[in-house]
Parts: structure tokens; C-alpha cells; sequence
């Protein structure tokens, strides 16, 4: 019986799926309409130029729903990392002039706000999964990740206010907008994490949040060019 | 054949898993390989990778099934078949725990979280009381005082302290020269919390001090609220005054109340000597560290300080040489003056 089965490979499975006493029986259908199915989802045969254009755009969609941020689920719903991947890389290297040239310390570099930014996402997620948050590890990622705009966007705002110099009213301006961009950024990322963690508590979900953004926000207001 | 699976049978008893029935039919199968569907629950996972795992488990138990039959003929003792068996079975069971060794990793991520789970159960007010409390030292010694177990306050005021730190190594200009200033901050604070939590629980198992792991991290963590005050209030105002009297008011307060917690639940006075002593200096002089090695104007202080010391230092490096060297040419020169014809320096032994 044993040199039967072995001269017979595949004998085995087929002795797997039928037995004796059950008979099989079942329905085997063939979808007819799939060719109409895979001319809608298909993305071989586009251009490739159209296939970036529509992650950018949905990229975009996701940045203006963290400048309005009104409780939409759009940003949890269908997350991706290029947003934050793009975000992060700006603001690095928006902060790195001004270390690159003084080869001193004291300013930051890409690699530590690289650093700071995931790491500390990744310690905020870990926080809110710990304290019993139902939201997954990506969508948060994601959505901290996104609420760095505001903070780019004033990290921006400083270079060109440097331009003109850095005198008391340069940094009055530059301390306005990162604060107002800090604020903007809490507020924009709370209000799309803290639906997903037990009502009691989101008074300690916010807490890293807030200690993320404020480091954020302090390395971008004490950043000075070079000279 | 039937005593063979007789044999098989004995063997049963010792199988304890669950499963062990499906392993059994799947001997008894007598050489052909029929799995039974009935006994293949689902709970088994069986994909279609199963099955083909299944398929290698089945044959190797039939052949050795098979080898088996074969010896029954030769009226051999029934102990060996049995020991053939179990061979059999122990290849198969070897399979099957590789399997579950390789699905329980991709599980461990997520099982560790919930582990850690219970000790983030806390309430906002909770946390709020405890760096209230945290301050406030309790002088009830008689009685072991209570201390929460929890993990969530202490590990958000590390990092407090880490951005604390960022901003003090920051505007001191603190030059680093291998590492960044984030990984020292992190180093720092984290190294403290842990390395201070295991040594004082070392010395606690050590005078026999009623407190567990989890308690002296809670406790030494909570502890540093009052560092993350002192530190963010003298890193921007520069007074020395003010940072030995926030340094003896707060950081003593906080350190009372360490104090008092630990001394509550240790008996013995050399005992308790030891430990709160112990406690106490690492945390006052942490505090101290921290404010001094990261500020502005010991900075400055520390570079004018340098300045006139390293050149002395410099030139009595450069002459000892010079000297020692005379001092014995001139003993040689002394030594030598009679034979030599020259005066004695030397000159005459360059030559």
C-alpha cells in the first residue's frame, strides 16, 4: 500500500478532499462579467503619470481635511504614509540648513528630526493602544503624521521671515505663527484620534500629543540660520 | 497488525494535547493515508499549506506505520514497536510545533501589548493626584503606605524630562561630540529611571524591604516631577539662588516622600539607612547634574576656568622632560668630570 502511494505523488490530497462517506457536491461558477470588473480596478495599463497624479490628489484631499479639521473619518478610512513621508522630509530639510553649514551642534539635524518625528509616533500610538484606544497602528501613524502640516507650513513661514533678518519683531512674528501652528496641529489631531478612545481618558491621549507637537514647534522657533 | 495498534494505544495515555486524537488516527491509518474529516476541526487553521504539511506528516507516519506492520511478523517484543511509535509520532509532533513556533511570533506583538495593558489603567484625576502626591510626604512609617502600581505617569514624565533636557542642552550650546543630543537626553533619563528603579530594588531584596519592581519604578518615576519642575523653571530663569531653593524645597519634597514610602515598608534601622540614604543622594545629586551639566553660564564659567589652567598645565608638561633630563646630565657630568676633559654639560656626551 505504501509503494502504491509513492509511486502516486499527489495521491495523498486527492485522498484529502474525498472521502467515502461524504459525497461532494457543490456549485462551481465562473464570473462572467470580470473583464468589466478589471477595466475599472486595473492600473496596469494607465500611464504612470496618472497613477501618481491620483495619489497626490488623494494625498491633497487628506491635507485639506487637516486644515478643516471637522471629525471626518476620511483620514482613518483609507490611510497611506506618503503624506507623512513627504511632510517629514520637508521639514527636515527645511531645518537642516542651518546646522549644515556651522557644523556645530546646536542646530538640529535630518537625521534627529527624522528621528523625533516617527519615534515619537510611534511612542504616541504605542500610548494610546496601551490606555485601550481602538484605532490601529497605521491610521494613527497616519494622522499624526498629517497633523504635521500646520508645522511645516510655519517652519516655512520662519525661513522667509528670516530672510529679512532676526531682529525682536522677527521673532515675535516667528513665535505667533508657531504658535498658532502648534495649536492648529493638537487640535487637528485630537479631534480625529480622540474618537476612538474610551471617553475618560483622552485627557492622557493628548498629553504626549501635545509634548510631540510643543518639541516640534520649539525646534522650529529656536532655529536660526546660518550666519 | 492488531498488536502493533495495540501497542499504539499504550501510547495514547501519555499524549496530552487536545489534538492528540488526530495524531492517533492518522498512525492507525495502517499504511495508507486517509485523514478522517470528521476529527479535522476547524480550529486547526488548514489551509491549503496545511495540507500540504499534512501530507509530508501523513507520509511519515505511514512509513513508519508501514515499517512497523512489516516487524509485526517477526514476533518481535511489543516494547520496540511501541518505541518505533512513538519515533514516528515525535517527528510528527516536532512539525507541528514548528508551525505553531512560526504563527505564535507574528502573534508576540500584540500579545505584549496586552500585557503591558493593566498597568495603564488609569483615570486622568488618578494621574493628577499622584504628581500631586508625588510632592507630599507622608510620615506614616508604622504602617507599609501604598503605592499604585502603574506605569503611565512615570513613563510620560520621562519624556517630559527628555524634552525638558532637549531645551537646557539646547540653549546651553552643549557640544556632544559622539552622539546627538536626543539619543544623550534619552539616554540620561531612561538610563536613570531603570537603572536607579533595579539598584534600589536590588539593595530593597537585599535588606529584605517589602516592595516589588513594579512599585520602585512607579514610585522613582513619580519621584521626578519634581526634577521636571526645578529643571523647567531654572533652565530659563538663571538664578543660582533660586535653584538651590527650588532644589532643597522641591526635589527634598519629592525625595521625603520616596523616602517615607520606602521606610514604611523596611524594618531595621541599618536597613533603612541604607536604602533611603542611598535613594535620597542618587536623586538630589541627579537633580544636580542635570541643572549644572546643561547650563548656560556653568558653561561659560567652566570655559574661563579652562582657559588659564590649561596653559600651565601645557608648560609643565613640555619642561619635565627638559629638566629631568639636565638635572641627570648634570649628576653624569659630576660623575664623569674627572675622566672627561670638558666642563660637564651636556655637550660633551652629544658628541
Amino acid at each position: 500500500m505504501a509503494a502504491a502511494e509513492s509511486s502516486r505523488p499527489f495521491s495523498g490530497l486527492s485522498d484529502v478532499s474525498i472521502s467515502e462517506d461524504i459525497p461532494v457536491e457543490g456549485d462551481i461558477s465562473v464570473p462572467i462579467d470580470s473583464s468589466r470588473k478589471d477595466d475599472d480596478f486595473s492600473t496596469l495599463d494607465e500611464p504612470v503619470k496618472e497613477t501618481i497624479l491620483r495619489d497626490l490628489r488623494a494625498v491633497g484631499k487628506k491635507f485639506i481635511h487637516v486644515l478643516y479639521p471637522k471629525r471626518s473619518s476620511a483620514l482613518l478610512r483609507d490611510w497611506d504614509l506618503w503624506g507623512p513621508l513627504l511632510l517629514c522630509v520637508t521639514l527636515a530639510l527645511l531645518l537642516q540648513g542651518g546646522a549644515a553649514d556651522n557644523d556645530d551642534q546646536g542646530g538640529p539635524q535630518f537625521a534627529e528630526v527624522f528621528v523625533i518625528i516617527w519615534f515619537g509616533s510611534i511612542i504616541i500610538t504605542l500610548n494610546s493602544k496601551l490606555l485601550g484606544g481602538t484605532i490601529s497602528f497605521f491610521q494613527s501613524l497616519c494622522v499624526l503624521g498629517y497633523c504635521i502640516l500646520p508645522l511645516t507650513a510655519a517652519m516655512a513661514v520662519c525661513r522667509i521671515v528670516l530672510l529679512s533678518g532676526s531682529g525682536k519683531v522677527s521673532f515675535a512674528v516667528r513665535l505667533v505663527v508657531v504658535t498658532a501652528s502648534f495649536g492648529w496641529s493638537t487640535f487637528a489631531s485630537t479631534a480625529f484620534l480622540t474618537g476612538s478612545q474610551p471617553p475618560n481618558r483622552k485627557a492622557l491621549v493628548v498629553y504626549p500629543v501635545f509634548l510631540f507637537y510643543f518639541v516640534i514647534g520649539w525646534m522650529i522657533l529656536t532655529f536660526s540660520p546660518p550666519q | 497488525m492488531s498488536a502493533g495498534s495495540g501497542s499504539r494505544n499504550t501510547n495514547t495515555n501519555t499524549n496530552t494535547e487536545p489534538w492528540g486524537s488526530f495524531d492517533d488516527n492518522l498512525i492507525q491509518g495502517s499504511g495508507s493515508a486517509v485523514i478522517d474529516m470528521e476529527n479535522m476541526d476547524d480550529t486547526s487553521g488548514s489551509s491549503f499549506e496545511d495540507m500540504g504539511e499534512m501530507h509530508q506528516r501523513m507520509k511519515v507516519a505511514a512509513e513508519a506505520a508501514a515499517a512497523e506492520d512489516d516487524n509485526a511478523d517477526d514476533g518481535e517484543f511489543l516494547g520496540m514497536k511501541g518505541l518505533k511509535g512513538q519515533l514516528g509520532r515525535q517527528v510528527a509532533d516536532e512539525v507541528w510545533q514548528a508551525g505553531k513556533r512560526q504563527a505564535s511570533r507574528a502573534f508576540n506583538l500584540y500579545a505584549n501589548i496586552d500585557i503591558l495593558r493593566p498597568y495603564f489603567d488609569v483615570e486622568p484625576v488618578q494621574v493628577r493626584s499622584r504628581l500631586v502626591e508625588s510632592m507630599i510626604p507622608v510620615r506614616m512609617i508604622n504602617f507599609p503606605q501604598k503605592i499604585a502600581g502603574e506605569l503611565y505617569g512615570p513613563l510620560m514624565l520621562v519624556f517630559t524630562l527628555v524634552a525638558i533636557l532637549l531645551h537646557g542642552m539646547k540653549t546651553s550650546g552643549t557640544v556632544i561630540r559622539e552622539g546627538t543630543l536626543m539619543g544623550t537626553a534619552i539616554g540620561t533619563c531612561f538610563g536613570y529611571w531603570l537603572g536607579v528603579s533595579s539598584f534600589i530594588y536590588f539593595l530593597a531584596y537585599l535588606v529584605n524591604a517589602q516592595i516589588t519592581m513594579l512599585q520602585m519604578l512607579s514610585l522613582l518615576g513619580y519621584g521626578l516631577f519634581g526634577h521636571c519642575v526645578v529643571l523647567l523653571i531654572t533652565y530659563n530663569i538663571h538664578f543660582h539662588f533660586l535653584f538651590y531653593f527650588l532644589w532643597l524645597l522641591i526635589g527634598g519634597l519629592s525625595t521625603l516622600r520616596m523616602v517615607a514610602a520606602l521606610l514604611s515598608r523596611t524594618v531595621g534601622k541599618t536597613p533603612r539607612l541604607l536604602l533611603c540614604g542611598t535613594l535620597s543622594v542618587l536623586h538630589l545629586l541627579f537633580l544636580l547634574y542635570l541643572h549644572f551639566a546643561y547650563h548656560r553660564i556653568v558653561e561659560g564659567l567652566l570655559d574661563s576656568l579652562e582657559g588659564p589652567n590649561m596653559a600651565p598645565m601645557q608648560r609643565v608638561a613640555r619642561d619635565v622632560p627638559e629638566l629631568t633630563l639636565n638635572t641627570t646630565l648634570r649628576t653624569l657630568g659630576v660623575l664623569v668630570r674627572p675622566h672627561t676633559l670638558g666642563d660637564g654639560t651636556g655637550r660633551l656626551f652629544k658628541i
